[in-house]
């Protein structure tokens, strides 16, 4: 007997095969947006901003870039196959059969880390040959990568299952988390801001995500990477725990 | 062996009541027919067995498993084919089988997969995408969907509605099949009467979210009061004293009038031909009609309750 239910692998394999399928615009296309912010902001900042001691600002835009992509497609991933199958109806297909709660959230979340990590590492292929790059710490760059898009796939199935609409989807991405990912310090790090901005970002988990991240290329990061984890793993359960409280309760699921 | 056990369901959307205190007991291998006029609360009892809504009062038991608190055993027992016409454009049609059975906890299910297509006239279809199928194609997959667990229980809500004949004929063939020889309980909702006189050994009406009649199919079709005569009138006209009787008319093309009259049983039919003949009218053709479940479910729908 396998350790993982067939329902399980089945949903997983199928929103694989599902973003698979439009890799174009699932895969290819966020590769091409992030190297060219990398270009325009690299060929702008560069030699004008030392963010770390001994650091180019390309060099440190680099793991921004790729955390920010791999947090921004896992959380497509979910939400756009949740709201898709909301609308056309094909969601029915999910919730007749006997899957439980744990497996849907599961399933919905790894897909969302593979497509994440995907274009993570697509991202990281091609931005690599713009800066020297060390790895100080690969250990907390999977890590963080992982639970990164761990807590950006649960987040997207929290905002699949709540929206009604598409435009309801796009102002939570919009609104929520597009700034919150810029405000966490892809493109600088918080000591650069005044002390009340520092002290705000410290309230924005994404930061924590992206500043781990940092820390397994180059062994500095603005706070701990130990505290990170404690404060990303909290995240990911708070957020866990509201996705399957909304699966059990089938919250604008099942009426 | 109890199918399907619906207790005292009621359920709201703010102030429309959808279901009134719905209680029915559908049996293991029966084919039952659930019926009712738009709004009724058809779907919404469907969607309820099937666990996509939650009653607000009351309980459904599908071999015993409750819909809400034992989800999963329950979920097992039961193929629903819903009423919308929804696919997944991402997939073939093999690989939507293939999903929806390991959905269900199947592995290496592709040997029913293949008989439930050929049953269903989906095999040329197999590599098809769900995007390139028509309409009747894309309900044959959805009743298909509903089959790849082998389910003991069947629910199909409107399957034939806007497809064309072929599609009923073979549907039928298959649901048929399952039914007689596998044992398995079929509910079934249709606006086409004819064809759950047909099939439904069993029936349900429900009006404005109550059940307003239950009974055998052969029972429903005793309880309804008459049958029709129909007299095609070569010459003369109807007498007055028996327009009282017509219950529908259709004027000929000038060789003569044609009458459908009610009659409750076989022994009122001689005294109404008895004053056709005294009034000097000459009978063209005559055909005596059973009432049948279209009859019933308009006297139904009309009155409240036989």
């Amino acid at each position: 007997m396998s350790f993982v239910s067939v329902g399980f692998r089945t949903l997983f394999y199928k929103e694989m095969l599902r973003f698979w399928k439009v890799a174009t615009q699932t895969i290819a296309a966020p590769i091409l947006t992030a190297m060219l912010y990398l270009l325009i902001f690299g060929h702008v900042l560069e030699g004008r901003v030392e963010v770390y001691p001994g650091v180019s600002y390309t060099a440190f835009l680099v793991p921004g870039l790729v955390m920010m992509s791999v947090l921004q497609n896992a959380f497509a991933n979910a939400s756009s196959s949740l709201i898709q199958s909301k609308i056309t109806g094909n969601l029915v297909f999910i919730l007749l059969p006997p899957l439980s709660h744990w497996e849907i959230l599961l399933a919905y979340v790894a897909a969302s880390v593979v497509r994440g990590l995907a274009v993570g590492a697509g991202v990281f292929a091609i931005t690599a040959w713009f800066a020297h790059l060390s790895f100080a710490a690969p250990l907390w760059i999977i890590v963080f990568a992982i639970m990164g898009a761990a807590i950006l796939g649960t987040l997207g199935v929290i905002a699949g299952i709540w929206a009604d609409k598409f435009d309801q989807l796009a102002a939570f991405q919009n609104f929520l988390i597009m700034p919150a990912t810029f405000l966490a310090g892809v493109f600088y790090s918080i000591h650069s801001l005044p002390a009340f901005w520092q002290a705000v970002s410290h309230f924005n988990p994404f930061f924590y995500m992206i500043d781990g991240f940092r820390h397994g290329f180059f062994g500095q990061s603005d706070i701990s990477p130990w505290t990170s984890l404690a404060i990303v793993s909290a995240f990911f359960a708070v957020l866990a725990a509201v996705a399957i409280n909304l699966l059990r309760g089938g919250y604008k699921l099942r009426h | 062996m109890t199918a399907i056990q619906i207790n005292s369901v009621e359920k709201s959307y703010k102030a429309f009541k959808a279901l009134k205190g719905v209680s029915l007991t559908i049996e293991q291998g029966e084919f039952f027919g659930l019926l009712g006029p738009n709004g009724a609360g058809k779907t919404t009892l469907i969607s309820t067995i099937a666990g996509l809504i939650r009653p607000d009062v009351g309980s459904v038991k599908i071999h015993g498993h409750d819909v809400v608190t034992d989800f999963r055993e329950a979920r097992k027992k039961l193929g629903v084919v819903p009423q919308e016409l929804v696919f997944d454009p991402f997939f073939t049609v093999r690989e939507t089988l293939r999903l929806q059975s390991g959905y269900f906890g199947i592995k290496n299910n592709d040997k029913w997969i293949d008989e439930v297509m050929e049953n269903l006239d989906l095999t040329n279809k197999a590599d098809v995408n769900m995007r390139a199928l028509s309409g009747g194609m894309k309900r044959r997959v959805l009743v298909a969907q509903a089959l790849v667990h082998k389910p003991p229980v069947i629910v199909l809500d409107e399957p034939t509605a806007g497809v064309d004949v072929e599609l009923r004929q073979t549907l039928w063939k298959f649901i048929s099949r399952l039914n007689r020889e596998g044992g398995h309980t079929v509910v079934l909702t249709t606006h086409y009467l004819e064809e759950a006189q047909a099939m439904c050994q069993r029936v349900a009406m429900l009006k404005s979210g109550q059940v307003v009649a239950l009974d055998t199919m052969s029972a429903l079709l005793r309880r309804v009061s008459g049958s029709q005569l129909i007299v095609h009138l070569k010459s003369g006209d109807l007498p007055q004293d028996l327009r009282h009787l017509v219950s529908h008319d259709e004027h000929g093309n000038g060789s003569g009038n044609k009458y459908s009259l009610r009659v409750n049983d076989y022994a009122e039919v001689e005294p109404i031909l008895a004053r056709l003949r005294e009034s000097g009218a000459v009978i063209d053709e005559m055909q005596l009609q059973q009432a049948d479940l279209e009859d019933i479910f308009i006297q139904i729908m009309e009155k409240g309750a036989l």
